[in-house]
């Protein structure tokens, strides 16, 4: 009893092809189309355009199910949806302390403000890897029962984590005023800034989320990894104070440095950072992102064998 | 250049070589599917270290379908049956294409509403309601194909009174019943349902069975997986028998099912007893 192989080499794998008999005109959609051929996995990408344009087309799935999850979170507290603006708050209360005790000198009040502003920013994107990190091994039911991109629940995360960060916008632009932080021109470009770091979180999101499916322990070293990679962004310190210890290597290793530093500078002192600081948050961000979704989907159909 | 395996049952009148376009709405072709796993279990990051320092690699492979071979026409319902762990859920997902095939291939043609109710009830935290529109908007229909036919399934279901709560709120029976409705208003052109008949009390499974009878007399592709014998022999034209991942035979629904009942009966299995039948 031999097996039978692929029939025909030119079939595409886990791809629609056009019918033989010309029939219906089948649709570009690997998951919803008429004419499927499944095939053992390769490691290797699925066609590219179809699977964005899925993607694309299931886009309410993904904004639904941040929704609801945001909806869900709080459903048993007391403060309810308030948490979202408490938690960030009170992590910024926090450093500021720890900062305040470590360095002993008193710190302005105009350092709080730069508090706020980072951290929220990378509360952001820490909050949708960790969400992302067991996006697919809690997938459950819905990913093995349903043909869909997977990607989608990893980029929910991030926009679960996004939905929640708007909230803390309004706060900090009260604490900005109230503060009374110089503000000019130039806090427009906290916009593509947002971008740099939505991009980098979606690509992170979508390799932890993957490696999640390998190694079962990663979801417990993320929290610290992330503290970690928290203190080695200019967010409790400047980067100036950074580079004055030598650690300026640092800034530049660390994909967030370059992006927070931008941040900073232009909410903090709105001036505009140099040139190479922006450079290098553009190079890792679209670096990070491309490695974490192209890592994703080349894994994609694999992940489901091993929940 | 490929010869197609020649099981006993598979009559051989049929050209060695079947084409999707040859009236056929599912053709399986050989496949065998694999599940790794690592004996720890779960797969850790802590014991992949220790097993790669000491460059071993423990993996344990279970054999879930072991050389499935087999064609299902268009507008045929199409049984199959066999024990816990034979490799049912699994041959469905895979026909679905969630689950890819370690060895040959699939071949479907029609649009397939995934199987086990859309993976409805997939976070028990969220409402029923949430948990319907999140399904559907996960298998690509689009939030209007939704609203239309939401109505309708809690209709079916009798749940109007719980479609706002969490699910993990909910019992079995009406878990159950939820999944079931949506899989049938689903209007695909293979369908493909997985023991979703044996859910709630007498009377929904009365009301089921008839929803099923409705649905076996339109001219789509139904896959059934069931345990309930009676069912087969009512709905489906051709069955199967797996066993062990294997195919033990494939006929005629009646063949199949007085096959099996007595392999049931001789077995002293105590997974197999009368309740599920």
């Amino acid at each position: 009893m031999q097996t039978v192989k692929s029939t025909d080499p030119a079939l595409p794998r886990s791809a629609e092809h056009r019918s033989r008999n010309g029939g219906a005109v089948p649709d570009d959609d690997v998951f919803r189309g008429d004419h499927h051929v499944y095939e053992p996995f390769k490691v290797g990408l699925p066609p590219l355009r179809p699977y964005v344009r899925e993607v694309w087309n299931r886009r309410q799935f993904a904004l639904q199910l941040s929704k609801t999850k945001l909806r869900a979170k709080h459903y048993d507290t007391a403060l309810g949806q308030l948490w979202m603006v408490l938690t960030p708050l009170l992590m910024a209360c926090v450093y500021f302390l720890l900062v305040m005790v470590i360095r002993g000198g008193s710190r302005g009040i105009d350092f709080f403000a730069h508090l706020c502003a980072a951290l929220f920013a990378f509360h952001l994107f820490s909050q949708s890897v960790q969400q992302a990190s067991t996006s697919i091994v809690r997938g459950g039911k819905l990913v093995l029962n349903t043909a869909f991109p997977r990607v989608l629940l990893p980029l929910s995360s991030v926009v679960h984590a996004f939905r929640r960060f708007l909230p803390t916008v309004l706060i900090y632009a009260v604490i900005h005023t109230v503060v009374g932080v110089v503000l000019g021109w130039e806090i427009l470009l906290t916009i593509p800034l947002l971008g740099l770091i939505l991009l980098m979180a979606a690509g992170v999101s979508c390799l932890a989320a993957a490696l999640q499916v390998y190694f079962r322990d990663l979801s417990n070293f993320l929290p610290h990894l992330l503290r970690i990679w928290l203190y080695t962004t200019p967010i409790l310190y400047t980067a100036e104070q950074a580079s004055d210890r030598g650690l300026s290597v640092v800034m530049w290793l660390n994909p967030m440095a370059p992006i927070i530093r931008a941040w900073s500078s232009v909410i903090d002192e709105a001036k505009l950072p140099p040139a190479e600081v922006f450079a290098a948050g553009i190079a890792w961000a679209v670096g990070l992102f491309l490695v974490g979704i192209l890592f994703f989907m080349s894994r994609e159909r694999e992940l489901v064998v091993r929940l | 250049m490929s010869s197609v395996s020649e099981l006993p049952s598979s009559s051989t009148r049929q050209p060695r070589e079947y084409q999707i376009d040859d009236g056929y709405s599912i053709i399986v072709r050989d496949v065998s599917v694999t599940y790794r796993t690592s004996v720890e279990g779960k797969p850790t990051l802590q014991s992949t270290i220790r097993r790669v320092g000491r460059r071993q690699r423990i993996v344990r492979e279970v054999e879930a379908l072991k050389n499935v071979d087999f064609r299902v026409r268009r507008g045929m319902v199409y049984g199959v049956v066999g024990a816990n762990g034979a490799g049912k859920s699994t041959l469905m997902r895979t026909v679905t294409g969630i689950l890819p095939p370690t060895e040959g291939t699939v071949e479907v043609k029609g649009r397939v509403s995934t199987l086990l109710a859309l993976g409805v009830g997939f976070n028990k935290e969220l409402t029923g309601r949430e948990n319907v529109q999140l399904g559907g908007l996960a298998a690509g229909l689009s939030r209007e194909e939704i609203e239309d036919k939401y109505e309708e399934i809690v209709d079916f279901a009798e749940l109007h009174d719980f479609m706002d709560m969490p699910m993990r709120t909910y019992s079995s029976g009406m878990y159950g019943r939820l999944a079931f409705s949506v899989a049938v208003s689903m209007e695909p052109d293979i369908l493909v349902i997985d023991e979703a008949l044996s859910v709630g009390d007498a009377r929904f499974k009365k009301k089921s069975f008839e929803r099923m009878q409705d649905l076996c007399s339109e001219d789509r592709t139904i896959l059934l997986v069931t345990h309930a014998m009676r069912t087969v022999k009512k709905l489906c034209d051709r069955a199967m028998w797996l066993h062990k991942g294997e195919i033990v035979m494939k006929d005629k629904a009646q063949e199949v099912v007085k096959h099996y009942t007595r392999f049931l009966q001789v077995a002293e299995d105590d997974e197999l007893t009368a309740e599920e039948l």
